[in-house]
Parts: structure tokens; C-alpha cells; sequence
């Protein structure tokens, strides 16, 4: 058997935590992506859309992201295909992002005022010129903390993904924790890594909610 | 798409399921009476307590909140025996949930705590309360009727979370769904039924906290519902 030292440890979590980091942005920028098609369904005109979305949100903030895992790792399956861990992986994630986005995002649309929207048709403009030039550039402000905050879930939610194995800085912990016999130490490095990653998020988060406050209290 | 769904398994492996249900139910309840307690003294601590306890509860805090669970629970349960700290798997994800929704609880009820106007504070002092029923009348009471809808929102996430305790082996729910797939090989089939289970579990238990609220909180409830 070989030695590990602190530094064998704390390189081989740090290349995991790449992976960790690339998961984490396409989840994100995915999530994003799918939420916004899906605000848009949820604010728009008819009713088919907006129940469609209700449902969606409900079924993934209703549901453990290890089971929507689970089921996107064995249901692309059944298409049979060969489903790696990373694209199983990225889809559940994508889809679950984009629960907790578009319902973010929903709750800063409608906290625009009413008198918002009546104002800018009473200006005769369309419903896309009123997202546009009125109701977006004004959600979008506030959105900006929210969104931020909820990145810090998903880089934490990236750690379910080493349950059906994609090997990233969870399952590198693990894995390492197998070889050096040394669980305290290698978890709290892992842990202590999320922390370098998350932290900076959610402060940044904090300063930018202040920072709004601040500018809303001048309206 | 050649795959014929069966559903025959559940005739035979219902009572696996069942035991699966209570586990993840008895965690959520310890979990969220115990963490919620938790997050109150914390949240007492950070916004009044004595200054050396302040940071510590902030870091405690951060900490919680800026890593994994998974890596919560793989700490307690494999890191602590190094300190010579044992405890069995259910123990462990106990112990997880409740230091999980503690430092969540604590930044919610302290978010409520800090919304209560100075003046309460001084009202409750010049009733001739003392500092404990102050903060428990004028404080604490208020503070959670306000902040009970997030709050309930976090302990179903710290529900669905508890998922994961799976992983080190507590009988929940998905180690019900593991142990079925790896019986039956029909896992698209065993994780469907299960996720079905959770979002009635999270349905139910979003109701029983919302009744929860109407019952600790009846007479403000009342007036805000006549209004």
C-alpha cells in the first residue's frame, strides 16, 4: 500500500472539482435557458401554457432531485441508449434548474406593478414592446440577487450526481476516501472546497440584494 | 422504444415500501422539530444573544449552508468516527437533517425576528414582561407566523433531501426504491413509483404544516382571515 500525502489528496479532489464546476455551469446556463421558454409560458396569454408550467414546477420542487436522477439515468435508457452519467447528469439537472428559475423569475415579473402594464398599453404598445421596453428591464433588476443565490443550489445539487456515478468532487471524495482510509480528513477537504466555491456566490448574492434595496428606497 | 412497463413488483415488495415511508417519515418529524428548534436558538443567538456567540453561530451557519448535504451526512457518519464519535446510520442522518434545517431555520426565523419593530421590544418591556416572555410573546411568536410560509417551504426541501441518507445506508424511501430495483431490474419502474410517493409525501406535508400554522397561530390567523 502507498502513502498518500495531504497534497496527493487535495490535487486529485481539486481535478474532480473541475468537473464539479463544468456540471454546475450547464446545469445553470441550461436551466436558465429552458426557464426563461418556460416564463414565458407561464405569463403569457391562454391557459394550456400556464397549467403546463404549474404542473412542471410542481412535479420538480415536489419531487427529491436524486429520484429526478434516478429516473432520467434509467428512463433515457428505456429509448436504449447508452445513457452516460454526465449527460443523465445534465439533463435532470437542466430540468430541475429551470423549475426553480422560472419560478423565481415569476415571482419578479409579477412583483412589478399592475399600474405597469395598463400604463404601457394605455401607450399603445403590444405585449412583446410592454416585455420589452417596460416589464422586463425592471423584473430583470430584481431577479439578479435571486438567481444568483439560487446558483449556490445547484453546485450543491451537482453532488447527488456521484450516486449514479459521475465522478466529480463527491465521488472523488469518496474514491479517495477508499484509498487513503482517512474519511475525516478528505471529507472535510471536500467539504471545505464546496465552501470555496458557494460562499462567494452567496455573498455576492447578499451585497447584490443590499445594493437594490438601496436603489429601490430612492424610488 | 421496445420496453414493456411492469408493474407486477409492487404485488410483492409493497411492504418494503411501506417501511421505506415510515423511515423517511420519522426523519423528516425529529428532523424538523428538533432543526427547527435549532434554527430558533441560533436565530436567538445571532440577532440577540451575548457578542462570542455570534460569530460562532454565523459560521456555523455559512458553513451549513455553502455545502452539500451529501457531504454533511458522508462527514458525520464516516469523518466523525475518527473523533472517536460514533453513531449508527439512522442516527447519523438524524443528526444530519437537524444541523441541515438548523442553519437554514436560523437565517428564515431571524429574517422574522429582525423584521419586529423596535418598539415591540420596549412595548413588551414596559408591560412589565420579562426578557424570556418578551421574546417569547412579543418576539418569537410574531417573528414565526410571519416567516412560517418559507419556513415550510424549507422543511419540505429538507424532506426531499433526506433522499439522500440512502447513501449511508438508512432504510429510507430510496433505499426502498435500491433495494427493490436490485431485486426486480426493473429500476425505471421502482424510482417512478417512488418519486410518486415523495410528491404525495411533499404534497401532505406542506397541508400539515399549513394546518400546523392555522393552530399555532389562531388568533392572528383569525384576524388577518376577517379582514
Amino acid at each position: 500500500m502507498s502513502d498518500f500525502t495531504t497534497w496527493d489528496i487535495l490535487r486529485n479532489l481539486l481535478l474532480a472539482a473541475r468537473w464539479t464546476v463544468v456540471l454546475s455551469v450547464v446545469s445553470f446556463v441550461g436551466g436558465a435557458i429552458v426557464g426563461a421558454l418556460l416564463l414565458f409560458m407561464r405569463i403569457g396569454k391562454g391557459r394550456a401554457g400556464p397549467a403546463f408550467v404549474k404542473a412542471y414546477v410542481e412535479i420538480f420542487q415536489g419531487t427529491p432531485l436524486l429520484m429526478q436522477l434516478f429516473l432520467a439515468f434509467f428512463g433515457l435508457g428505456l429509448f436504449g441508449i447508452d445513457v452516460p452519467a454526465w449527460l443523465a447528469a445534465g439533463v435532470a439537472l437542466i430540468l430541475w434548474s429551470a423549475a426553480f428559475l422560472t419560478e423565481i423569475w415569476r415571482g419578479c415579473v409579477e412583483a412589478i406593478a399592475r399600474g405597469q402594464w395598463e400604463a404601457s398599453s394605455s401607450l399603445g404598445m403590444g405585449y412583446v414592446q410592454q416585455m420589452r421596453y417596460v416589464i422586463l428591464p425592471q423584473a430583470l433588476r430584481i431577479a439578479v440577487p435571486p438567481t444568483v443565490g439560487f446558483s449556490v443550489q445547484v453546485v450543491k445539487g451537482t453532488a447527488l450526481t456521484s450516486i449514479i456515478g459521475f465522478v466529480e468532487l463527491s465521488k472523488a471524495g469518496t474514491i479517495v476516501t477508499n484509498a487513503t482510509f482517512e474519511p475525516f480528513k478528505v471529507y472535510g477537504i471536500v467539504a471545505l472546497i464546496y465552501f470555496c466555491l458557494c460562499w462567494p456566490l452567496s455573498k455576492s448574492s447578499q451585497i447584490l440584494e443590499r445594493k437594490l434595496n438601496v436603489a429601490h428606497r430612492n424610488h | 422504444m421496445h420496453y414493456t412497463f411492469d408493474f407486477g413488483w409492487l404485488l410483492e415488495y409493497w411492504p418494503v415500501l411501506l417501511k421505506g415511508i415510515g423511515i423517511t417519515v420519522e426523519l423528516t418529524l425529529v428532523g424538523g422539530v428538533l432543526g427547527v428548534s435549532l434554527g430558533v436558538a441560533c436565530a436567538w443567538a445571532r440577532a440577540l444573544g451575548p457578542g462570542w456567540l455570534r460569530p460562532i453561530v454565523t459560521a456555523y451557519v455559512e458553513m451549513i449552508r455553502n455545502t452539500p448535504f451529501l457531504i454533511q451526512l458522508f462527514f458525520i457518519f464516516f469523518g466523525l468516527p475518527a473523533l472517536g464519535i460514533r453513531m449508527n446510520e439512522l442516527e447519523a442522518a438524524n443528526l444530519a437533517m437537524v444541523i441541515n434545517l438548523g442553519a437554514y431555520g436560523c437565517e428564515i426565523i431571524r429574517a422574522g425576528i429582525q423584521a419586529t419593530p423596535k418598539g415591540q421590544f420596549e412595548a413588551g418591556a414596559s408591560l412589565g414582561m420579562s426578557r424570556i416572555q418578551t421574546f417569547w410573546h412579543v418576539i418569537l411568536i410574531p417573528a414565526l407566523q410571519r416567516i412560517w410560509p418559507a419556513l415550510s417551504s424549507q422543511i419540505v426541501i429538507v424532506m426531499l433531501g433526506s433522499a439522500a441518507v440512502s447513501q449511508i445506508a438508512a432504510e429510507d424511501l430510496t433505499f426502498a426504491a435500491n433495494f427493490i430495483q436490485s431485486r426486480t431490474f426493473r429500476a425505471f419502474e421502482a424510482y417512478f413509483v417512488t418519486t410518486l410517493i415523495y410528491l404525495a409525501l411533499a404534497v401532505l406535508l406542506r397541508q400539515l404544516l399549513r394546518g400546523v400554522g392555522w393552530t399555532i397561530f389562531p388568533r392572528r390567523g383569525a384576524a388577518s382571515r376577517a379582514r
